[in-house]
Order: structure tokens, then C-alpha cells, then sequence
């Protein structure tokens, strides 16, 4: 069934002359473009593009995309991701005429309704945050956090303090210290307890003047809540310090608990995750952030305001904003997505998602927990974090060993290898939109994968289009690029 | 030439250090990377080294080694300017792990003082630290 | 409701397996003073047919090419989305996948990641991609993390005006946390000039960034800059459209070292400014510098040719702070309509694209500046952009008045550069006909004389 003459490259594909898009002839007077352009500006020939043909491209494509699990065809607990089924509503929706064509630079009287659209995006995500100012600029979460650490550098550095220093927990994602790092700070890790926790006294000890931000990923990259999140609230703030919060794992909150109640000074959200945003194959996402009123002037420009005559309008004099952060106005294709999942769901249903969100859980990791020791105990939030250290101790089975045979029997798998504070760590994150059965179904499958053989699982997967790549050859000799063929 | 892994200084951050004297008498030394710090960085697939003329001071960073999915600093146990820098060993990592006090060196330094090099610990001290690690 | 499965029936057998009485006892884990004590202040929910009316009723309060002929550009641009660019890229195998994390459930996306590496190269004409990043401006930033890094060289950074106001203002932000200093280069004639530039690098300066064809439509002498920049032992950056490169010569040709883009014309939609497709490509010796996702060609366990996601070590989840950069996902999807663009359009196809654009701007450009009220803002040789001074002054009440006629007529410069409030960017592409290029300079030309307010 696999068609691997189409699955070859664009450029093994291409022969010179064949051509798929034809334009129409020019109906204006033409001229030479020696008389447009400079002779030294222009190229000899056209850039070395593969030539193919229409029906070439889409069955090559089409071909492509049956090589890739996705959510669409599969169960995909890739924990810390919220694999959630996207809605075909909200692809439509803002794929209609009015939104998907509108030019970035188009006057505000001409774009009311985009903006009365994200006007009360901002109020929405503002009133889930419990964080009154918002920006929709970012573009991806990590700049989310980027961002809202550059409007922390504003405000101290207006207020005339010297901190230099944001502190994340050993737990957190890798991007909390490298976004750190582009914001000009020094990244500092505070250690965690045995359970998984901040270490209050390592907090203690790093907390000092110097501190500007403290960073926090709650409900934790453990799938906890992290109990002491008001102390820690406190001991920051006593420290004149702003506490962040990675708003990865939201998903598990909505309508539960919000960010500013428990002490937030800012966060970001993930709309591709929280709000049913579509990965893309890795992209394209957002990184709303939102912040405290003291914090909101210095949040990046433009934002949307009401005016009085109930006219929207794009605000770009606010003086004491850190500028741009992206060109135009961020990443309003998905943003328009999310707003689509939250009206879709309304109040209770967005507490809805995230009840169901830890009941999957909860009820996954009970099927596991005798299969796999979870660390963390038999109640999780929205994932959960089992180890196969003692599969590896015992049969030399890793946690990857498990993910790749996973993909023989149709799941994708969970996420390995993090956070790094749990050995052979297999992160697994249903989300709510999966169904009882699949659950049991993964459930057995699991139980089936531990009582195969250790032969079995190295050689894993067995029937997938590849195995195993030899990953050091490709970083060693890096081959980023096709090579040219001549015919 | 290797050099017997037993005449060796080694830093706590697993650098092995030889220090001779020059035609003009100024001391240099010969940096390079444990074998047991090799092997536990299996599948190297690239280094970054100094280039000469680089001043290094005790604790510095003087380059950084990978393997697929971890990099590891390599920390200067010594201070003075970096005079030579093993350029041919990015072509050829599988000497890292071979010949590590030999083929293996990384970079020499002409000591602009002696700091550093009373801490550093004697092959029997560096391997009691080495199997404590390993557990 | 809505997308969940749990009937009450799952929801007790489930809560049964788990040990707990109700939902409720599982968010025992958040402390009871923390929880919230009413529902979310929100809108109530929508059924899709409810939905669909009110998203309809919100998009029909919005102008766009639709309904108004577009000649706005200014870093985003009206360009044809040949049908199969959709129709491929809208299959959920693409778009509900993520980051090929596990390479065998991903060969199809990390493909289609090192075609498009390969394209980005084959039209910039350097040696290496990244699987791309969050749009131009975020691409021009990152080229100049990288050249602090490059060049060790942490004093400064030298830009020209001409460079896309917004692209100015995001490495505004950025450098001012990290010490750098931002030199920008004036270009009151529209274009760099060498004499210029060459004053403002010195021995401290990272990177000169240029844009070509510049935001003006201007094409720069980009082959003395990158000389005067390499002669500074700074590094030349070029942010360049890369519809253009289908008759402009390649970056890689003038001597760049790093070349940015927006790819937003390569078959992506407008959608009021985003998501869009920062490309970003360089020479060999800084692939290690470079930022986020990259896709390599390897084998596997049975020799068979596959690809994964390789020189991870640059990035953020292993080297943390020490990470080249903080991001973290590429813009997969973009990306992905961007190599089906290209494979569709081919060498000539980008050719007569790039053609056409610019034969039927020069013809505007012409028509524009024949009459008594408009002429051309600078004198040099354009793209598909070009700059017109209203000698009224009155560029508002005139672009309201083509608005109102069903024309997006073009973009006022006043908000980036007060010295050229009485001018506009117009942006012509191969979609634009000579009728409305005619009717743009008919309606232009009889628009009212004196400034009127507008649209309040």
C-alpha cells in the first residue's frame, strides 16, 4: 500500500520542464527588466527550484502526511503538549472571508469586527488569568515568557532597582532560563524536594534583592499542584520580587483556580494547547501573556481599546510599553481558534474541559500505577509522570524502548526523558477529549508492551516506515540540505 | 605519545593537566579530558575549541563538548593564554575516546602563574573521586 | 458537551477505578482557599450553528481584498494561494500533528521540514536553514542574537531606516536589555548610502542589516554594503522578500553572511498579521548559532535514508540559558504551505510571479505619478513597492475617500517616519489588473483636495 516512488524528495521528483502554476500574461505594457532594475541587482537565472507537476506535488504531500501520527488519527498523550482533538468548526471559522484575507495594515475602520473580536479576547483571557492587562503579541509561549520578563526589566528598571536574577525550578521547561537569558537576566535554578515541590528553603536562600522574577510551571511539570504556591507567592513578594507563571499546564485549572488568586504576578498561556489550538507539526502557536495592573503600561504595543463612541481601536501610545515584540499585530489565526473554543464553551463548560481533563488522567494513571511506579503518588492534575526506572534496573527496558513499541500498536507516545528530576520518565497527558475505551485500550497495551520481551522492545518499532535513526551521524555530519542532482 | 593517566593532575571537573617547561623554560600545560568523563559522554558528535591567544583564568569555560542530547563545559583548571588549540580533533572525535592522554589533548596553555594547580588531585585522589560518582 | 466523551455512567465507573467519591475530590490537590467560589465571568456557550452566525456577523464588519482591491504591502502582501496549497496543507495529518519529537510517527512533517530547508537555500543561495521561526521581525532578531555570538563582538549593532519600522522596534526592544547599542543608519534619499554607513561601523559593530528590496520598495546597493560591513568585520544581514528573489539576484551572490525573510507570500494567508513564516538561513560556519528547530537527513537501524530533528544541543530544552535562543517550536504549518508553494510554482513560476509584480508596480508607478497631485517620494529604481508623495498632504482623507471607493490604496508612512507624513506605500502584486491599477490612479487623482476629517 505504501507508495514510496511519490515519498522520494522534491528535487529526485523534479524534470526540467514540467511545471504545475502557470500566471497570466502581463496586461500592462512590459519592459525589459534591464530598463526596471539595475543590471547589478538582478539574478542570471531563477533560484534552482525542483519542476514538477500538480498531480506530483499533491500525491507527494498527500503521501507525506500518512507518514505522521496525528491527532486526528491517533491517540496522542504527548505529555505537556495537550494533544486535544482540534475542532473543524474553528478551522472553518476563521478561514471565512473577512478574517483569513484582512491585511495587517488595514485602518481600525475598516477591521471593527476583527477587533471587537480581540478586544474581548483579551477580557476573556484577562478574566481566566484573574490578571486584568493583556497582550496578544507573542508568538509562541516562550516568548510569552520573554516578553513578560522584558515588561518585569521595565518596571524595576523604572522603579530604579537593580535585579538581575530570575530563579526557575530544576523542573521547569528549558525555554523558562533561555528566555531568562534573551531578557538579559541571569538564570538561576532553585532545586526541588523529593516530592517533586519547590524546595522552600533553596527559595529562601536565592531570593535577595537581586531577584527579579521567580518562574513557576503550576499545575507543575509533574502534574501536581503545587500546595505551597501561596507561601511561595509571599516569600516573593516579601523579596520585592514578581512571581511567573508557565501557563503550559493550564488546561488542568480553567474555572478551578486562577492564576492571580494565587499570587501571579503575570503568565502566558498556550492557546495551541488550552484552547485547542492545532500543532501544525510544531507550529504555528501564541503566547497571550497577561499581568497585573501595575505591570500593564509597560505591556508591548499595540493593544485594542474601546473608545467611548464604541469604536475599536489599536493603541500604540503607551509610552511606558517595552515596543514590539513581533511585527503587526502577533498571531491572530490562532488566536481567532481559541476565541472560537472558549464561546463554543462558555463558563462551565471550560471548568468542564478541565474536570474531565483530570478525571482522564486520574483514571489513567489508576489502570498504570501497578504497571509503573508514578513517583508522585495515585492523584494527578492533568498528566502524570510514570518511571520505568525499574524496568531499566531489572530487563534494561527504557522509557524509550516503551514509547517506540508503543507506535508499533498505534499510540503515539508520551513524552520522555522530562521533566529531567524523574529517571526514565514517561509523561503521559490524555486530555479530555478521549473516551473511556481508549483509555482501557492504551491501558492494556501498555501492560502488553512491559510482558513482551526485552529483544522485543529494543528492536522497537517493527512496523513503522523507519527505526531507530542514527542520530549521531546526523548531528556529526550534519546534511541539512538536499543535495543538487544534475540530470 | 600518550602520557601515563598516573603522572597526571586532574581538576574535580574531570580535566587531566600536564605541566612541562618550554625551550625558553616557561611552563606549559597539556589539558585534555578523562577517560572515565569520555565514556560516560557516549556518541560525541562535536567540539568547540579555544583559539590560541584566548587568556584563561582558573574555572574559565575554555570550550564546550557534545554528544546527541547533552553538552558539557570544559572548564580551564589553569591561567594563562591558550597557545595551541587541537583544531584536527572536531574531524576526528573517535580519538577523544581512544587515545585520551594522547591524540586526545584539547589545548595548551602557558601558565601565567601557578594558581590552580595546588588544588588539583593526584591520579589516586581523582580515581577515589571517580568510583564515589559512580555510585 | 462539546468535544468530551465521559457519559455519567464512564464518569462513575472511572471515579470507582480511582478511589474518589467525586470530580470535586480530585482537585483536593488545590488548596480549598484557592479555589474559585463562582463561575468564570465569561460570555455563555455558542452551539456551532450560533457560533458560526456570530463569527459571520463579526467577519462581515471587515473590510479586506474581498471586497476592497489591495494595494497595501509594507511586509505583508496580496499574493495568489494556488487551491492546492490548501487543500494540502488543511489534512489533519498535518495540522493536528506536533513537533517530530518520535521521527518514526513524524517522517512525513520532518520531510517536508528538510524540502523546505533545502528551498530556503536553493532561493536565498546560502548554505543552511532552519526549519524556520516565528515571522520576519522575530527572524531579524534572531539573526542578531547570532551575530553577537558570531563575532564575539557585544558593542553594538548598525541598522538602516530603510529596514521595516517594525522589525526596528522588536530589536529595539530586545537589544535594550542586553546592553547593545542600536546604531540606525538614515536613509532620507530611500536608499543606504555607502558614505553613510561606512561612518557608523567600527571595529565594535556585530551586524549592518539591510533590507532589499528595502521597506520603501527601494532596491539598495546591497553589494557595497555587505563590503563596507565585511571590511568592519561585522556581519551583513539581509532581509529580503523572497517573491523578489525570482528576479533579484540571490543573497548568497552580494556576499550576505545571515539572510531573514518574511515568507508570508510564499502561499500563506494575510489574517491581519500573523501566524506567518520567519525564514531565516546562513552560511555553513554558523549553522551551530543557529535558532530553533532543524531538520537532518540521517539513516536508520536498516540503513534506510529517514530525518529527525538534529543539533538539538543549540537548543533551549538541553542548553537552557545557554541555548542560542529561547525558541522553542518553528512555524510548522507555514512552513509546510511554503514548500508546497514553491514546488508548485518552480524556477519559472517564481519568475513570472516576481515578472509580474513588478512590470504591473512600474505601471502603476507610472499612472500614479503622471498627474499634477502625486509624484514619487525617491527617484530609485523599485520592486513591487514604491513611495508617493500627496503634494496635498493629505494622505488620510485620501486613503479613507479609496476606501470608501473599494480601495486599500496603500499604506501612510506618518507613524514610522514623521519626515514622510505626506507620503504612502503603494504595493502592487501579479493578482492586481491593469482596470484596477487604472482605477486606483482615476480615484486618487480626483480625490478631494483639502484634508477632511475622517471616519471618526
Amino acid at each position: 500500500m505504501r507508495n514510496t516512488f511519490h515519498t522520494q524528495t522534491l528535487f529526485e521528483l523534479s524534470q526540467p520542464g514540467r511545471r504545475a502554476a502557470v500566471l497570466p500574461s502581463c496586461d500592462v505594457p512590459e519592459a525589459p527588466l534591464e530598463k526596471l532594475l539595475p543590471t547589478s541587482s538582478l539574478a542570471d537565472a531563477p533560484p534552482p527550484l525542483p519542476e514538477l507537476a500538480e498531480g506530483d506535488v499533491v500525491r507527494h504531500f498527500t503521501n507525506l502526511s500518512q507518514l505522521n501520527m496525528s491527532v486526528d488519527t491517533h491517540f496522542y498523550p504527548l505529555g505537556s503538549c495537550t494533544m486535544k482533538y482540534n475542532p473543524k468548526r474553528n478551522e472553518r471559522l476563521a478561514s471565512l472571508p473577512g478574517i483569513v484575507d484582512v491585511h495587517p495594515l488595514q485602518p481600525d475602520h475598516s477591521v471593527q469586527g476583527l477587533l471587537a473580536l480581540l478586544y474581548d479576547m483579551q477580557a476573556m483571557l484577562a478574566e481566566i488569568a484573574g490578571l486584568p492587562a493583556v497582550s496578544l503579541q507573542p508568538a509562541a509561549g516562550a516568548q510569552g515568557e520573554m516578553t513578560a520578563l522584558m515588561v518585569a526589566a521595565a518596571y524595576f528598571r523604572e522603579r530604579g532597582e537593580q535585579r538581575t536574577k530570575v530563579l526557575a525550578p530544576d523542573s521547569a521547561h528549558g525555554t523558562n532560563p533561555a528566555s531568562a537569558a534573551v531578557a538579559g537576566f541571569d538564570a538561576i535554578t532553585v532545586k526541588s524536594n523529593a516530592d517533586g515541590f519547590v524546595d522552600l528553603d533553596d527559595l529562601r536562600a536565592k531570593l535577595d534583592g537581586e531577584t527579579a522574577v521567580f518562574m513557576i510551571t503550576n499545575p507543575t511539570t509533574l502534574g501536581m499542584f503545587e500546595p505551597n504556591i501561596a507561601q511561595i507567592a509571599e516569600m516573593v513578594h516579601a523579596a520585592g520580587a514578581l512571581l511567573y507563571l508557565d501557563g503550559a499546564n493550564m488546561n488542568a485549572i480553567l474555572g478551578i483556580t486562577r492564576p492571580g488568586d494565587f499570587g501571579a504576578d503575570m503568565m502566558h498561556f498556550n492557546p495551541h494547547k488550552t484552547f485547542s489550538g492545532p500543532h501544525g507539526g510544531g507550529g504555528p502557536g501564541a503566547g497571550p501573556i497577561a499581568v497585573t495592573n501595575k505591570l500593564g503600561p509597560y505591556l508591548p504595543s499595540p493593544v485594542v481599546v474601546k473608545d467611548a463612541d464604541g469604536k475599536y481601536r489599536l493603541d500604540n501610545d503607551r509610552p511606558q510599553s517595552i515596543g514590539r515584540v513581533r511585527s503587526f499585530f502577533g498571531q491572530v489565526g490562532v488566536l481567532v481558534r481559541a476565541y472560537c473554543y472558549i464561546r463554543t464553551y462558555g463558563p462551565a463548560g471550560l471548568r468542564k474541559v478541565s474536570e474531565h481533563a483530570v478525571l482522564n488522567a486520574n483514571y489513567l494513571l489508576s489502570l498504570l500505577k501497578d504497571t509503573f511506579p508514578v513517583p508522585q503518588g495515585d492523584r494527578c492534575m492533568h498528566e502524570f509522570v510514570a518511571s520505568a526506572s525499574k524496568l531499566k534496573a531489572e530487563r534494561g527496558i527504557s522509557a524509550m524502548d516503551i514509547a517506540k513499541r508503543l507506535l508499533d500498536y498505534g499510540y503515539h507516545a508520551p513524552t520522555v526523558y522530562f521533566p529531567l528530576t524523574v529517571k526514565e520518565a514517561l509523561m503521559i497527558e490524555p486530555t479530555e477529549t478521549e473516551s473511556k475505551e481508549t483509555l482501557d485500550a492504551f491501558a492494556t497495551v501498555l501492560k502488553q508492551i512491559v510482558a513482551e520481551s526485552a529483544e522485543q522492545l529494543h528492536g522497537a518499532p517493527h512496523t513503522t516506515v523507519m527505526c531507530r535513526a542514527d542520530e549521531v551521524q546526523a548531528a556529526r555530519q550534519p546534511m541539512l540540505v538536499a543535495p543538487q542532482l544534475t540530470h | 605519545m600518550s602520557l601515563n593517566p598516573q603522572d597526571l593532575k586532574y581538576a574535580k571537573t574531570h580535566e587531566w593537566v600536564h605541566v612541562a617547561s618550554d625551550a625558553s623554560g616557561a611552563k606549559v600545560a597539556t589539558i585534555g579530558v578523562s577517560a572515565f568523563a569520555l565514556e560516560a559522554l557516549t556518541d560525541l558528535v562535536f567540539i568547540e575549541l579555544p583559539k590560541p591567544g584566548k587568556q584563561l583564568k582558573v574555572g574559565d569555560t575554555f570550550g564546550e563538548i557534545e554528544s546527541v542530547k547533552a553538552v558539557s563545559d570544559l572548564y580551564s583548571p589553569v591561567t594563562g593564554e591558550v597557545i595551541e588549540s587541537h583544531a584536527a580533533l572536531s574531524d576526528q572525535l573517535e580519538q577523544l575516546n581512544q587515545d585520551p592522554y594522547g591524540n586526545g589533548w584539547m589545548i595548551k596553555v602557558k601558565l601565567a602563574s601557578d594558581a590552580g594547580l595546588d588544588t588539583l588531585l593526584d591520579a589516586a585522589a581523582y580515581q577515589k573521586q571517580c568510583s564515589e560518582e559512580q555510585h | 458537551m462539546s468535544y468530551l466523551f465521559n457519559t455519567p455512567a464512564d464518569e462513575a465507573a472511572m471515579l470507582r477505578s480511582i478511589g474518589a467519591k467525586s470530580i470535586d475530590e480530585l482537585f483536593e490537590l488545590v488548596p480549598r482557599e484557592l479555589r474559585m467560589a463562582r463561575p468564570l465571568d465569561l460570555p455563555p456557550p455558542l452551539t456551532e450553528l450560533e457560533l458560526t452566525q456570530h463569527l459571520a456577523k463579526l467577519a462581515a464588519q471587515n473590510g479586506s481584498p474581498r471586497d476592497h482591491v489591495c494595494f497595501l504591502g509594507g511586509g505583508a502582501y496580496d499574493h495568489f494561494v494556488p487551491a492546492v496549497v490548501d487543500a494540502l496543507a488543511s489534512r489533519g495529518e498535518f495540522y493536528t500533528s506536533y513537533t517530530p519529537y518520535q521521527p518514526e510517527a513524524s517522517q512525513g512533517n520532518l520531510q517536508a521540514f528538510f524540502e523546505y530547508q533545502t528551498l530556503v537555500t536553493r532561493l536565498t543561495g546560502m548554505d543552511v536553514s532552519n526549519a524556520s521561526l516565528y515571522d520576519g521581525g522575530s527572524a531579524a532578531t534572531e539573526a542578531v542574537l547570532m551575530s553577537l555570538a558570531a563575532t564575539g563582538r557585544a558593542g553594538k549593532v548598525v541598522v538602516a531606516a530603510s529596514v521595516h519600522p517594525e522589525y526596528r522596534a522588536i530589536l529595539k526592544t530586545y537589544l535594550v536589555n542586553l546592553n547593545v547599542e542600536l546604531v540606525t543608519v538614515g536613509t532620507p534619499e530611500g536608499i543606504v548610502s555607502p558614505v553613510e554607513l561606512a561612518s557608523a561601523v567600527d571595529s565594535n559593530t556585530a551586524f549592518v542589516l539591510v533590507q532589499q528590496p528595502n521597506f520603501f520598495g527601494c532596491i539598495e546597493d546591497v553589494e557595497i554594503l555587505a563590503q563596507i560591513a565585511h571590511d568592519a568585520g561585522a556581519l551583513f544581514v539581509t532581509s529580503v522578500d523572497p517573491i523578489s528573489l525570482g528576479v533579484l539576484k540571490r543573497p548568497g551572490e552580494y556576499g550576505a553572511d545571515i539572510v531573514v525573510a518574511e515568507g508570508q507570500s510564499l502561499g500563506n494567508p494575510l489574517q491581519f498579521g500573523g501566524p506567518y513564516l520567519g525564514i531565516i538561513a546562513c552560511r555553513e560556519s554558523f549553522v551551530r548559532r543557529l535558532p530553533g528547530r532543524i531538520a537532518g537527513q540521517t539513516v536508520d537501524r536498516h540503513g534506510s535514508r529517514c530525518w529527525v530533528l538534529t543539533l538539538q544541543t543549540r537548543e533551549q530544552h538541553i542548553r537552557r540559558e545557554k541555548a542560542t535562543s529561547n525558541i522553542c517550536t518553528n512555524q510548522g504549518l507555514f512552513a509546510l504551505r511554503a514548500t508546497i508553494y514553491l514546488s508548485l510554482l518552480g524556477p519559472q513560476g517564481l519568475r513570472e510571479v516576481a515578472n509580474l509584480s513588478l512590470q504591473k508596480a512600474h505601471y502603476a508607478r507610472q499612472k500614479l505619478s503622471s498627474g499634477d497631485r502625486f509624484q514619487l517620494a525617491f527617484g530609485h529604481p523599485t520592486f513591487k513597492e514604491f513611495v508617493v508623495r500627496d503634494r496635498d498632504g493629505a494622505v488620510e482623507s485620501l486613503l479613507a475617500e479609496a476606501y470608501d471607493e473599494g480601495l486599500l490604496a496603500g499604506v501612510p508612512l506618518a507613524p514610522w517616519y514623521p519626515n514622510l507624513s505626506d507620503c504612502f506605500l503603494v504595493a502592487v502584486t501579479e493578482q492586481r489588473t491593469q482596470a484596477e491599477i487604472d482605477r486606483l490612479a482615476a480615484v486618487l487623482n480626483t480625490s478631494s483636495r483639502t484634508k477632511r476629517s475622517v471616519h471618526a
